[in-house]
């Protein structure tokens, strides 16, 4: 079933790679994780659903991306399809993800799966429908392990305690043995960080790990996961609507709108000198407790875009106060992301200068 | 686990009580004078009064149903009004018959019906998937006789000329016994199982999109690790409650089968006692049909608490 799979992702590969797919661009490059020209397609009988479209970004080891975005940007296709678990049988993927070094996109099923759990793992939002009811939770973690390891039972068994205790979790030699359910939510999230973290991956995925958590209970899973890259020294990929979380956990970040990256820059350039006005608006309608404001909070306004029908242009000019100032431009070129200083990339058709301008003037004073 | 099956079996002693309760004042008070059955259209007037008088139907209801419990506590369901035999022993080997069958049927139905509903999820909409949701249709749609005749007629008459005999008709359940139970097996199992395909391939649909089966694949569990212990044990929950209903209830209604084939079972003696208004019997073969369904269902439960552990700790 696997080969089958692989020779249909070839065939789709062929038949839409739109991206220059010579030898000399399929160098393994040196960054830890590179993501290149990342396309990927869902065709539906309503027609192409673009879920990423162009996307890419590098990652080192140690180092922390969020990846910010509202519903249906695109993030968490994203990070499935680092994973390979993107629904293989309808989707198109073309472009290129290397990670240490080896190659994804191509590889087949089966390679990609060895590297699941061991190379690269995933948390994911909701820690209890993301735990098998069935299962005890050591027993879910032992199973990682011993996948990926030739380990007995009961060495795997220590080593899930083990893993249990480092996550912060009371009594890991008891609460091994109790299913999901009989944990907490934050104990939950622990637990899926504990099994995620099992064979020492170098890559980890969060997708939204703290959204369907207390506040509370939301910092200290950020901080467990900040003590947790230090000790592992794992690269870390952050997914999540929530600004907040970004700010705190990570390097670079990275904005997408409508599947494609609209910002991309360090923690920095994006808090403190923003160019894309989609950034602006996420960053306006983000409650602060760490400062006044000076006026309430700036919802974005309209709906985020049918990833079908794309509007034509700047995919955000519907919703764009600036898209005026262009004449036009916005709504019939695509802007391409270009250097708004070295390593700050920004994809909007507005002057620079007419940027900062508005920046300045309209938007910092607001926030 | 223990203080779950001890709950469980005095729960079902009461709805045995219940149900003979109920048959109880249902075919001896509301169906009514038996003394008819027994003595023939041409017995006198007094001939009727000493036959209620021999069964006790003289006495007060009450007093009646008391020594109808009694008896029962000590295992004697009474005596056929029609033949005076003990009803116990008319149901005995029948009804070991029907839960031959019937058992036997399910372990294919339930086997067969569980793959094939497994092999169409993972393969959605594959030419196995519609071949499987053809058969299904067919399945559900065909009469039980129709099956079993189109059985006979196929794999008994046609395969005999062949000389391959799957079948041999008529005596007893001892001797030749593989051949005289695989085909009503088919026949019966091929009935249910389709019904079996499509709850486990629509609950395998269900669990397949669940956020565990995501967090299994991310963990870089083999595909085959993935359906069959993840997807699988969440998805048999509701094809094992729909099986111990099942099973239950074709104890008692198996009669087209029995018929077709041959075989002396529980649902022909319902059909004859009905119609000659054998009580006794009735009653007798009621209270056997809910014993197995109240086992079956006792069954289920425990086999429920194996696959979620969440009964068991509730």
């Amino acid at each position: 079933m696997a080969r089958k799979n692989d020779k249909r992702d070839d065939e789709m590969r062929d038949g839409t790679s739109t991206a220059p797919a010579g030898p000399a661009d399929s160098r393994p490059p040196s960054s830890f994780l590179e993501v290149r020209d990342l396309r990927i397609h869902f065709p539906t009988d309503d027609g192409l659903v673009k879920s990423v479209d162009g996307l890419s970004f590098q990652l080192e080891r140690g180092k922390t991306l969020g990846i910010v975005g509202e519903s249906g940007s695109g993030k968490s296709v994203t990070s499935l399809g680092i994973l390979g678990l993107h629904n293989r049988r309808n989707a198109r993927v073309s472009g290129e993800i290397w990670l240490d070094g080896q190659e994804l996109v191509g590889a087949s099923e089966e390679q990609v799966r060895r590297l699941r759990g061991r190379d690269m793992a995933m948390i994911f939002q909701d820690p209890l429908s993301s735990m098998h009811p069935f299962y005890t939770v050591g027993h879910q973690i032992i199973e990682a392990y011993r996948i990926h390891n030739d380990v007995t039972r009961k060495v795997a068994r220590k080593h899930a305690i083990d893993m249990l205790g480092r996550v912060g979790i009371p009594r890991p030699d008891r609460r091994v043995d109790d299913y999901p359910h009989q944990f907490s939510g934050g104990m939950r999230q622990r637990a899926m960080i504990a099994m995620a973290l099992s064979c020492d991956p170098e890559l980890l995925i969060a997708d939204e790990p703290t959204t369907a958590l207390d506040v509370t209970v939301q910092a200290q899973i950020l901080d467990l996961l900040r003590d947790l890259q230090r000790e592992f020294n794992s690269a870390i990929i952050m997914i999540t609507h929530d600004l907040g979380v970004v700010a705190e956990l990570s390097d670079d970040i990275l904005v997408m709108y409508g599947g494609r990256c609209v910002e991309y820059g360090t923690v920095d350039d994006v808090f403190h000198a923003p160019e894309h006005p989609y950034t602006w608006g996420l960053l306006g309608s983000m409650p602060r407790l760490d400062r006044e404001r000076s006026e309430r909070l700036l919802p974005i306004k309209g709906t985020p875009p049918s990833l079908i029908n794309l509007p034509s242009g700047c995919a955000f000019n519907p919703r764009c106060a600036y898209a005026e100032l262009n004449g036009g431009k916005s709504t019939e070129e695509r802007p391409d992301l270009r250097d708004a200083a070295p390593g700050h990339r920004v994809a909007c058709h507005l002057p620079a200068e007419k940027r900062r301008q508005i920046w300045n003037d309209e938007i910092a004073p607001k926030l | 686990m223990i203080r779950f099956v001890v709950r469980r079996l005095a729960f079902g002693v009461v709805v045995l009580w219940v149900v003979s309760t109920a048959v109880f004042f249902l075919v001896f008070v509301a169906a009514g004078k038996p003394e008819r059955v027994i003595g023939g259209p041409r017995a006198t007037t007094e001939t009727l009064r000493l036959i209620r008088r021999n069964l006790g139907l003289d006495e007060p209801l009450i007093v009646q149903y008391a020594r109808f419990l009694g008896r029962l506590l000590q295992g004697d369901l009474g005596q056929s009004y029609i033949n005076g035999a003990p009803v116990a022993s008319m149901i005995g080997g029948r009804l070991q018959t029907t839960v031959v069958l019937v058992l036997g049927a399910s372990v294919l139905w339930f086997a067969g019906g569980v793959l094939t509903g497994v092999l169409s999820a993972t393969r959605a909409r594959s030419f196995f998937d519609r071949l499987a949701t053809l058969f299904v249709l067919a399945g559900l749609s065909m009469p039980a006789f129709v099956v079993a005749l189109l059985m006979l007629y196929v794999l008994f008459s046609k395969a005999g000329d062949a000389g391959i005999h799957l079948f041999e008709p008529g005596p007893p359940l001892q001797e030749n016994f593989w051949k005289r139970m695989t085909l009503p097996w088919l026949a019966l199992a091929f009935l249910l199982m389709a019904g079996y395909t499509r709850l486990t391939r629509g609950a395998m649909l269900d669990v397949l999109g669940e956020d565990y089966i995501r967090t299994a694949r991310s963990k870089g569990l083999p595909e085959r690790r993935v359906v069959y212990r993840h997807a699988l044990r969440a998805a048999l929950t509701p094809v094992v409650t729909q099986f111990g209903v099942d099973v239950g209830v074709l104890i008692g209604s198996t009669i087209v089968t029995e018929k077709v084939f041959g075989l002396q079972g529980v649902g022909q003696l319902v059909v004859q006692s009905i119609t000659v208004g054998d009580a006794p019997v009735i009653l007798g073969v009621v209270l056997a049909v809910a014993l197995c369904v109240v086992v079956a269902n006792l069954l289920v439960d425990i086999a429920y608490s194996y696959l979620d552990p969440r009964v068991r700790l509730s």
